[in-house]
């Protein structure tokens, strides 16, 4: 049987964070899961970027779980990376960005980048004329 | 009580010159009033760092030997002019590489140099009795140039449109990347900051005025290129087309990429960030009175640039201080704004000036020459050929 591996961003609701929904994913649909970056507090919004391996059939099982939980969750295999020693905060790339993930801040005019909004759409790739953001695609 | 260039030198000289930063001394005239500031300070520096597509660079390569009469040019792939003297060129800031296209171009050869890298030059020609070498490729870096110094015939540009887009595609400009059906909205000066709004009568900027430039120490050359100056050039309180702008001049040897960035927009091409740093003396009140404009009395128009013909329409009259808050208002909708111009830039570099200044390392120079007092922006016309 072939194993397909995802990368996805999970957002557990407050009440949900400790319970144990990734040793479930684990356990009931037989899943390699590997946590790559996490922010997880009792009592506070959660969120957990990590990968997820095993056949089709129980990936597309462990996301319905995921759903069933109230967990809301985006799937990917690339993030956005930005080159802040490259950029020169001309404010070119919050003219495309629109989930305002990039913004500037208005008194030091400085960029200002917040990941956990980031759609990775790539327009500011594109729109950035200092070539400093990246697109980082995992394998 | 008026003071003149020579005593503010004197006072730098001496360290004892009192200089802000152009926002600096707006602030300190709506607490103290414009004759307290006057008395007060010498010297306002302004700072732009702005994409300015009419710069580039001349360039001396010194002799191979044997010696070639250099007709066509490349640096990186990209052309540059063959035009002039065997071992001389320009190299203007939007040219494009043959093999990468947009993404480098002229530019990114003047940052490269500035940054010391290694730059593969390659020439032709057809070969003289006293320059007989047909052909050469060879690495050069910045130390190797006999002279290297930006020319840019047209920047620091006194104001800019801002744009924005009616249609129902996305378009790629040099203001950026404009959202369908009034998306979003771009400007591109730095307001309050920039030099040529801070003495829009041109008293103490003219040719040979001392400026800052890249990190180096340059001057104006002449009027720059679509230099408008008359008496209708202020139309409802706006500034048109770019208003007055500067031929700049400064070593490249000199510069540092801190101050000056090769960049490329999408579907457009290349361009130069250029940092400018105007020194300005405060000389009497008059001038302390033109210092003092702020944002909200400054101010542009927004243009759709969705219409291809030379005269887009202008969809409203609009401040820097509306277009910084992040929103205007466009059609009873509020459509989110954002510069093009980086006025973190501007105001590192307006900083840094001070700096040179208060330490005795940059002295004013006062206008060996006015720029003129009457020009007009000249459309094109076609006539037709047979
Ligand atoms: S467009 Fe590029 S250089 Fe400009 S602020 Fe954004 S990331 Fe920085
Ligand atoms: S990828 Fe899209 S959403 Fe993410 S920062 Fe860039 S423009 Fe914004």
């Amino acid at each position: 049987m072939q194993l397909q591996k995802i990368k996805l961003f999970m957002y557990f609701p407050p009440e949900k964070t400790d319970k144990p929904i990734t040793y479930r994913l684990v356990k009931d649909y037989d899943l390699m899961f590997n946590i790559l970056q996490a922010q997880i507090q009792p009592n506070k919004k959660g969120r957990l970027m990590a990968e997820l391996e095993g056949t089709a059939e129980n990936i597309e099982k462990g996301l319905q779980y995921l759903k069933e939980q109230g967990v809301q969750y985006r799937i990917f295999n690339k993030n956005i990376i930005w080159h802040e020693e490259k950029c020169v905060h001309c404010g070119a790339c919050t003219a495309v960005c629109p989930s305002r993930a990039l913004s500037m801040d208005r008194n030091e005019w400085k960029l200002t980048f917040d990941h956990s909004k980031c759609l990775i759409c790539e327009l500011c790739v594109k729109a950035c004329p200092l070539n400093a953001m990246d697109v980082n695609i995992f394998l | 009580m008026a003071k003149t260039f020579d005593e503010i030198n004197e006072k730098i000289k001496d360290g004892k010159v009192v200089v802000l930063t152009a926002e600096e001394f707006k602030d300190l005239v709506e607490e103290k009033g414009v004759a307290q500031a006057a008395k007060e300070v010498d010297v306002v520096t302004t700072g732009t760092f702005s994409p300015m597509c009419s710069s580039g660079a001349f360039i001396n390569f010194g002799h191979s030997d044997p010696p070639i009469r250099m007709n066509r040019i490349w640096l990186n792939d990209v052309p540059a002019y063959g035009g002039l003297a065997a071992v001389d060129t320009y190299i203007g800031a939007t040219e494009l590489s043959e093999t990468q296209g947009f993404e480098y171009g002229g530019a990114h050869v003047i940052q490269d140099l500035i940054d010391g890298k290694k730059i593969k030059l390659r020439a032709e020609s057809y070969g003289t009795d006293c320059y007989p070498r047909k052909e050469i490729t060879t690495y050069i870096t910045l130390d190797d140039l006999n002279q290297a110094y930006l020319f840019n015939p047209r920047n620091a540009y006194q104001n800019y449109n801002a744009a924005t887009n009616s249609s129902d595609r996305i378009l790629y400009t040099y203001m950026g990347t404009l959202l369908p059906q009034y998306g979003n909205v771009t400007y591109c000066t730095s307001g309050e900051l920039s030099p040529l709004l801070n003495d829009p009568e041109l008293r103490t900027i003219g040719i040979g005025t001392r400026i800052f430039i890249g990190g180096a120490q340059g001057y104006v050359a002449w009027e720059g290129t679509q230099f408008v100056r008359n008496k209708e050039v202020i139309r409802d309180g706006v500034i048109q087309y770019s208003g007055v702008t500067l031929a700049v001049v400064g070593d490249m040897k000199q510069m540092s990429s801190r101050f000056i960035r090769a960049a490329s927009y999408e579907k457009y091409g290349t361009t130069l960030f250029v940092g400018i740093g105007i020194p300005i003396p405060v000389l009497d009140e008059d001038m302390a009175k033109f210092l003092a404009v702020r944002n909200r009395d400054i101010y542009t128009q927004v243009v759709d640039y969705s219409v291809p013909s030379r005269s887009r329409p202008v969809l409203r009259k609009v401040s820097y201080e509306e277009l910084r808050s992040g929103t205007i208002e466009l059609n009873g909708k509020k459509v989110p704004t954002a510069p093009l111009s980086s006025l973190r830039k501007a105001r590192e570099i307006a900083q840094v000036l001070k700096e040179m200044m208060l330490k005795g390392e940059f002295l004013l120079q006062e206008p060996i020459q006015k720029l003129p007092e009457d020009r007009r922006f000249n459309p094109l016309k076609e006539r037709e050929v047979k």
